[in-house]
């Protein structure tokens, strides 16, 4: 217990410094330019795979569901939209990104620790937790939901595919379900979530790379423990924001 | 000048330093040597501000280290050097654009005066065709040499090198010692040096500071050092047959 209290309390440190004034914001924007190429532009692929076959299983779950001909067809389009935009393209999308990229920083910025490149900023006098931090956590922040927003139109796409081409629904009952009774502030909800979770992942991984102690043994070690915390995190906002914002 | 004054260090219940104090002199290379584990390097992590010491001054110039505000901190360590054991290179950065980074973070120069700037300090170290290069492509004695290039981009007043012959074959050890004693004497730096190579206290030892368990037990020149009768340094010195072959 004493243990988390001093990882709680050290992570909000950590962050208090992450964000006080850069020295040159210039070289800053740069970082966040390249990170958000790193992160963000690397993850397209990955996404883009996981959320065609996302939406296609969604649509045939839900399809297999409402045989029941009183149930109009088109809430298979209907309960794809609403399952890709509520739950699954934020929160799917944020785990598996909390694998990708979580262990991706950690790794990062614990070799970093481990060869001295840490040491030698400080020995420069610049403050290492905002130059690495800073610009990882801004670029997901900013990237994130993109990510997310292409996911649930990949995801419709992929549901559209397994729904019509599988001879689950018609063509116009999937469009008229995809279309009906749209509510924007789901959308909202959903970039909201998407941006705590970006937060989260970025500086919880961040957090367990910077404070790497020891050696190679240990940047995998601190990679492990990003993935994990991240991801508890995620769920536990998830459920918060949730109840907040939809109950 | 640097001084370091009764300076005293522990990590939770192992006392690392015990009270040491030196004074490393302005334009000549200063050695700290001693066996694995004797505080060497938690000494130079005290002096360059890694750590904080649990007592004792370190003065840059008559500035008290510890005790400067962060902002007075970060003037005087854009003064100071370092080279590190494995070179502390940024990995994503080529070797042109690493030597750069200082003068990015803390000089307004034009990009043309930062690359005139790097490839004088790449020549300065007998690597002029290392600019586009990545640190992957280097060879050890290489990335010290790029690092001493690194540490010297902003003119620094004060040049630290943690081991920096560990892990190099003798002719380039050799070769990075001889440097490291050029730009010290050639811009008038006070060099600190951490090492555990005897070559080394032979080749460039102008101060010597023999640590052992903690504590400061002997101090001299590479003259003096052979014929000390101080029973640890005897021990550190002579533990290599070639040199107990060269006492008799």
């Amino acid at each position: 217990m004493f243990l988390t209290l001093q990882h709680i309390g050290r992570y909000f440190c950590m962050l208090l410094h992450v964000f006080s004034r850069p020295e040159k914001g210039k070289v800053y924007w740069k970082k966040v330019v390249y990170e958000m190429h790193h992160m963000g532009l690397n993850s397209l692929g990955i996404v883009s795979i996981i959320s065609i076959f996302m939406g296609a299983v969604v649509a045939i779950q839900t399809g297999l569901q409402f045989e029941n001909p009183f149930i109009p067809k088109y809430l298979i389009g209907y309960a794809t939209r609403e399952s890709l935009i509520l739950e699954f393209s934020p929160t799917m999308i944020a785990l598996i990104l909390a694998g990708k990229v979580g262990s991706s920083i950690a790794s990062e910025i614990g070799t970093m620790r481990v060869t001295e490149q840490i040491d030698a900023l400080e020995i420069m006098g610049i403050n290492s937790k905002a130059f690495i931090i800073q610009p990882k956590i801004i670029a997901a922040v900013l990237f994130f939901p993109f990510l997310v927003i292409m996911s649930m139109s990949i995801g419709m796409v992929g549901g559209y595919l397994a729904g019509v081409m599988g001879g689950l629904v018609s063509h116009n009952d999937f469009m008229y379900g995809l279309n009906y009774w749209f509510e924007p502030f789901h959308i909202l909800y959903a970039l909201v979530k998407t941006i705590f979770f970006a937060f989260v992942i970025s500086s919880i991984s961040a957090y367990f790379g910077y404070f790497t102690e020891g050696g190679a043994l240990d940047v995998g070690k601190s990679s492990t423990k990003a993935v994990v915390y991240s991801s508890i995190a995620i769920l536990i906002i998830n459920f918060t924001l949730t109840q907040l914002m939809l109950a | 000048m640097i001084e370091v004054k009764s300076i005293n260090k522990s990590f939770e219940n192992n006392h690392v330093l015990k009270g040491v104090s030196f004074i490393f002199e302005t334009g000549k290379t200063n050695l700290i040597i001693g066996a694995s584990g004797s505080g060497k390097t938690t000494l130079i992590k005290c002096m360059v501000g890694l750590y904080q010491p649990d007592q004792g001054l370190v003065n840059f110039d008559g500035r008290d280290f510890h005790g400067l505000h962060a902002k007075q901190k970060r003037l005087l360590r854009q003064e100071i050097g370092m080279l590190f054991q494995g070179g502390a290179l940024f990995d994503y950065m080529t070797v042109g654009e690493n030597i750069m980074f200082p003068l990015t973070m803390f000089s307004d120069a034009s990009e043309e005066e930062k690359i005139e700037r790097s490839n004088f300090c790449l020549q300065r170290v007998n690597l002029p065709n290392a600019f586009h290069l990545y640190p992957s492509e280097l060879s050890g004695g290489m990335m010290k040499r790029v690092a001493i290039a690194r540490a010297i981009a902003m003119n620094p007043k004060y040049l630290f090198c943690d081991e920096p012959n560990s892990g190099l074959d003798p002719k380039t050890a050799v070769i990075i010692d001889n440097l490291i004693n050029e730009i010290t004497q050639e811009y008038n730096i006070t060099t600190v040096v951490n090492t555990h190579d005897m070559n080394s206290v032979m080749e460039i030892g102008d101060n010597i500071a023999f640590i052992h368990q903690g504590e400061l037990r002997w101090s001299g020149s590479k003259g003096s050092i052979m014929n000390s009768d101080n029973k640890e340094l005897n021990d550190f010195v002579f533990a290599s047959e070639l040199f107990r072959k060269l006492r008799s």
